[in-house]
């Protein structure tokens, strides 16, 4: 192969209870990767195993819908992401994963629709104020050990300080794919 | 899970639903919103009077709740429909075929959220000639109710969705970007058949009429 990228697997793990939310909120990021020649497999967050993530380079964990909270009573399941040594990005209901592994508090407010964000910095390509998708009931305090890259009280971009894990409260599938590119670069 | 789809008797609405069914849930009921006003935000129904038989094609009831208020008034009337869905068929969710409107997409969200039911898009962002081409494979008989846009004509109106139509479509979104799904509104559809119906409908007559990039079909069954 010529291009060395494309040795990188990606790991896209599927948190919907719902088996025809897969095509809302997994196959629009599987398109992406499509699009773009990149190799990737689909995981259900219940069933990855250490070979998975040993084969995996980087990882996306997806989001789902406004009624799914089933990946919050399983939270188990995600213990790897506090050991996984590889790039994660998180949305949505990945980055609430995300937060709640490193010991961030679930908290409520309903964002539905486009919203404009200001990025204080450049965060996986997207830089001062964007619009962006937001479909959540739920955020993430600031976990410990991570920076905010919004201006906005709730943390809508977030990164680990030392390692290389990302997560983003909106739906970056929608109308701000590019992110999603630069992340798996 | 017993599910309502959002329909208005296009493509998108009864592939959404075909979705629905072939990933395993129960097709409950459908609910149309009908809007008196040709401008409507929410509501592209050309042929809601039609949408009677498509239910009865499939063998699935119907809510129809008319509309002729403002956008908010529209709002209110959909979920009024909804709420009858609940009661009436016990549904836990919704189905619509929303694929890139954002604020369709995000009201009905948002009123499924207030009821606390699911709310799916399975063809949200979807590749718009992917979607065409799953149409034709799935063997939809869907024809072309109404144009309005630039540089479509009255000839495009009537016309089958096939392949010929696909490769059509794709030149001009390249030259006009003219979404090839039609999502902007660029125009409307009319299922006939599909693997959901039990019979296919037949056209038996049909009149045409508008005028420059805009024209519509009005179709009576037989």
């Amino acid at each position: 192969m010529e291009d060395g990228d494309s040795f990188k697997m990606i790991l896209i793990v599927n948190v919907c209870r719902e088996k025809l939310h897969y095509l809302e909120f997994v196959k629009p990021i599987t398109d992406i990767f499509e699009e773009n020649n990149k190799p990737y497999f689909v995981k259900d967050y219940k069933k990855i195993t250490k070979k998975d993530l040993q084969r995996a380079d980087k990882a996306v964990i997806c989001g789902t819908s406004l009624m799914d909270d089933e990946f919050i009573n399983n939270l188990p399941k995600f213990a790897w992401v506090k050991f996984f040594d590889k790039p994660i990005l998180g949305i949505c209901a990945g980055m609430q994963v995300i937060g709640l592994m490193f010991g961030s508090k679930l908290r409520k407010k309903t964002e539905i629709g486009f919203f404009k964000e200001e990025f204080k910095r450049v965060f996986l390509g997207m830089e001062r104020k964007q619009e962006v998708y937001h479909l959540h009931n739920f955020y993430v305090s600031l976990p410990r050990g991570f920076e905010k890259f919004t201006k906005s009280e709730v943390p809508q971009a977030i990164k680990h300080t030392e390692k290389e894990i990302y997560g983003v409260l909106f739906h970056p599938e929608v109308r701000q794919k590019d992110l999603i590119n630069v992340f798996v670069k | 899970m017993k599910l309502g789809v959002l329909f208005s008797g296009g493509k998108d609405s009864t592939y959404a639903a075909y979705l629905a069914v072939k990933s395993g849930y129960e097709l409950s009921c459908l609910i149309s919103v009908s809007s008196e006003k040709l401008d409507s935000w929410m509501f592209h129904t050309p042929n809601i009077g039609l949408v009677g038989r498509q239910a009865e094609a499939m063998g699935v009831p119907i809510i129809v709740q008319k509309t002729h208020g403002n956008k908010e008034e529209e709002l209110g009337d959909l979920e009024k429909a909804i709420k009858q869905a609940i009661k009436k068929y016990k549904i836990g969710g919704i189905v619509t075929g929303a694929v890139e409107s954002v604020y369709q997409a995000s009201r009905i969200q948002s009123i499924c959220n207030r009821l606390k039911i699911e709310c799916f898009n399975p063809l949200w962002q979807k590749i718009q000639v992917e979607l065409l081409e799953e149409l034709i494979k799935n063997k939809f008989k869907v024809v072309i109710a109404g144009v309005f846009a630039y540089p479509f004509d009255k000839g495009w109106v009537g016309q089958e969705i096939d392949l010929g139509f696909v490769d059509e479509i794709s030149q001009l979104n390249k030259k006009y970007k003219i979404n090839p799904a039609g999502e902007g509104g660029e125009f409307e559809s009319f299922v006939l058949n599909c693997p959901l119906f039990k019979k296919e409908l037949k056209i038996q007559s049909k009149k045409i009429f508008g005028e420059g990039n805009s024209w519509k079909m009005e179709i009576a069954l037989k």
